[in-house]
């Protein structure tokens, strides 16, 4: 773990000013606590603007708490904040008007309709009458939900609350919007579309956007940058291609019924080819590119007579990055189950 | 003050009105309490049965309404107060604290809201009782009521709002209804007269804000009291401005987990 949290710890106060003009968040040594239990420990960490930023980790690994601190919900206990040049402590009414908030768990009221939760929103933001009408239809519009506006909220299925929460996150014109597992505990199709919203959201709107998120996928198809949280610190930070780099090269998993001795010697001399290992009748190699490189696998293997049953292909995921530095895969921490079981029922409970 | 703080008192305001109304069955239920309490009390001790230290000729009912007004508003404001638990509870609290208004201005909203809602029930009680055999107010009596109807309601908002603020959940609730609540009610001479208590209870029942509320109410509606109405009042304000205070300091200063 390494020269990336290295890197990332040691980019100290006084180089990196904490106004820094380009910056949409800058975070130095951001430290809470409960009681003995420290959720999030020194994190150090600069967000572009304009950049489509993941926190990648399990639950409990801090996620949420980062977010709450920097949107005011909580205090930090140690350490800065800077979110669109306002402190996080001493100028919260200026970052609560400079984002957007779409929380983990809902925080819609139930008892009012879909446009009623969205005036109350814009009122809250000081806008006026003809503002918020003309604000309510494009959002409603964009996340498809104008034949449901009428409806009250626990009318709403799961995944059109969380639609809705997007549309209210956004409907203020937000520099930066923070969204905490936008797609908990949500069907596939919905997720997709959701992932479209935030995609449109930060291209042609030019949104900053946080998301957290515990879904490799989630990350390495939306964001620009990911970081690793692990037991509240950063332990990785980058482009999620770098970071699978750092994994290194994809495998190609051969299985051979006759002749693999012929082809792995054939195999050796070749330059690209940077392991070979052999195993049971499969032989794995190491390669780069690993596409683009079966086919003159497959004409050695021809060239050999050897006789090959099955080609498999492995590339490197967020998950191995993920496994690489927290030495667990992310789905094994169990507290996951649980908390989409716990979601389910305050959406229908 | 600033113009997006008038809209969110106003905002918040209007939620709370929405809710309020759409949900029937809290306008009634908040409402029969008080209303059995005044119908079968005052009927029940109507006519002749006058309590020691009710003034002769003042019908039962009539020493009775008031102090069931002061009864209906203290629940009533301490549920309103209360009413950020079920918001912390269901999270729209996080929607209301994340946005860039001033939290006093989220204090008064909820407090609009609560004087609204509470003074609606306290005049149907009191109409009610009208009904029920309590002599007319005159209409500066019932002007000067409604005076006392905001300080009591406004007491108890920012009670209920300094308890909220500082539970995490709804569990110390029932505790807070039983131990802090009916204990009011019932030292606050809204049933029968202070001078039926023992010593201690009574001292007690000086210390209580409401107490002051039932006979200021007393005063402005049936024209009788034990203290004068400017005790009642100066007492109640303090109280007020104490618990607004409390309140909205605490509130100011809660974390949304």
């Amino acid at each position: 773990m390494t020269e990336i949290t290295g890197a990332v710890e040691q980019g100290n106060d006084a180089e990196l000013a904490l106004d820094g003009s380009d910056a949409a968040i800058s975070i130095r040594g951001l430290t809470k606590r409960f009681g003995n239990i420290t959720a999030v420990n020194q994190i150090s960490l600069d967000i572009k603007k304009g950049e489509l930023f993941g926190l990648l980790g399990a639950n409990g690994a801090g996620k949420s708490t980062i977010i709450k601190m920097l949107t005011t919900m909580l205090t930090p206990t140690e350490g800065e904040a800077r979110v669109w040049g306002h402190d996080v402590v001493k100028e919260r009414n200026l970052v609560r008007s400079s984002i957007g908030v779409v929380f983990q768990d809902p925080a819609v009221d139930g008892m009012l309709t879909g446009r009623e939760n969205l005036d109350f929103h814009g009122r809250m933001y000081g806008m006026d009458g003809e503002l918020r009408k003309k604000r309510i239809e494009e959002v409603l519009e964009l996340v498809d939900l104008v034949e449901k506006a009428d409806e009250k909220l626990e009318e709403y299925s799961g995944g059109m609350q969380r639609r809705l929460e997007i549309a209210r996150g956004l409907m203020h014109y937000p520099h930066v919007l923070f969204l905490d597992e936008p797609t908990l505990g949500l069907d596939a199709q919905t997720r997709r579309y959701i992932w479209q919203y935030i995609r449109n959201m930060n291209e042609e709107k030019g949104v900053t956007i946080i998301l957290t998120t515990h879904y490799m996928e989630e990350a390495d198809s939306l964001c620009d940058r990911v970081a690793i949280i692990d037991n509240g610190k950063i332990v990785a930070l980058d482009t999620p291609e770098n970071l699978k780099d750092v994994i290194g090269s994809d495998t190609i998993s051969l299985v051979v019924q006759s002749g693999a001795e012929a082809l792995m010697q054939s195999l050796r001399p070749i330059s690209w080819i940077k392991s070979i290992i052999a195993n049971n009748g499969t032989i794995e190699l190491m390669v780069d590119h690993a596409q683009s490189r079966i086919p003159e696998v497959m004409q050695q293997a021809n060239r050999c007579c050897a006789k090959i049953t099955s080609v498999g292909l492995h590339e490197p995921t967020l998950e191995d990055v993920f496994l690489k530095y927290t030495g667990r895969k992310i789905r094994e921490t169990g507290s996951h189950a649980n908390s989409m079981v716990a979601r389910m029922h305050m959406r229908h409970g | 003050m600033m113009k997006q703080d008038l809209y969110a008192i106003y905002s918040i305001w209007l939620r709370e009105m929405l809710r309020f109304f759409r949900l029937k069955s809290r306008l009634f239920g908040s409402i029969a309490s008080p209303f059995f309490f005044l119908a079968f009390l005052g009927v029940g001790f109507g006519n002749g049965a006058s309590l020691p230290g009710i003034p002769k000729g003042l019908a039962y009912v009539s020493f009775l309404t008031p102090g069931i007004i002061g009864m209906t508003l203290l629940f009533s404001a301490t549920f309103a107060g209360l009413s950020v638990l079920w918001d912390r509870e269901f999270g729209f609290l996080k929607e209301i604290m994340v946005a860039p208004v001033s939290r006093i201005a989220i204090v008064l909203g909820r407090t609009a809201g609560g004087l609204t809602t509470g003074i609606l029930q306290a005049v149907i009680i009191l109409i009610s009782g009208i009904l029920l055999g309590m002599a007319m107010p005159s209409i500066q009596g019932f002007l000067t009521s409604l005076l006392f109807m905001i300080l009591i309601a406004a007491t108890f908002i920012g009670l209920g709002l300094a308890f909220a603020s500082k539970m995490e959940d709804m569990s110390g609730f029932s505790l807070i209804m039983n131990f802090l609540i009916f204990p009011l009610f019932f030292l606050s001479g809204a049933l029968f007269p202070l001078d039926r208590f023992p010593g201690v209870v009574k001292d007690l029942a000086y210390l209580n804000p409401l107490t002051y509320g039932v006979d200021g109410l007393r005063y402005s509606l049936i024209g009788t009291s034990a203290f004068s109405p400017a005790l009642d009042l100066a007492v109640l304000a303090i109280y007020c401005s104490a618990t607004l205070f409390l309140g909205a300091y605490l509130f100011e200063n809660t974390e949304v987990k």
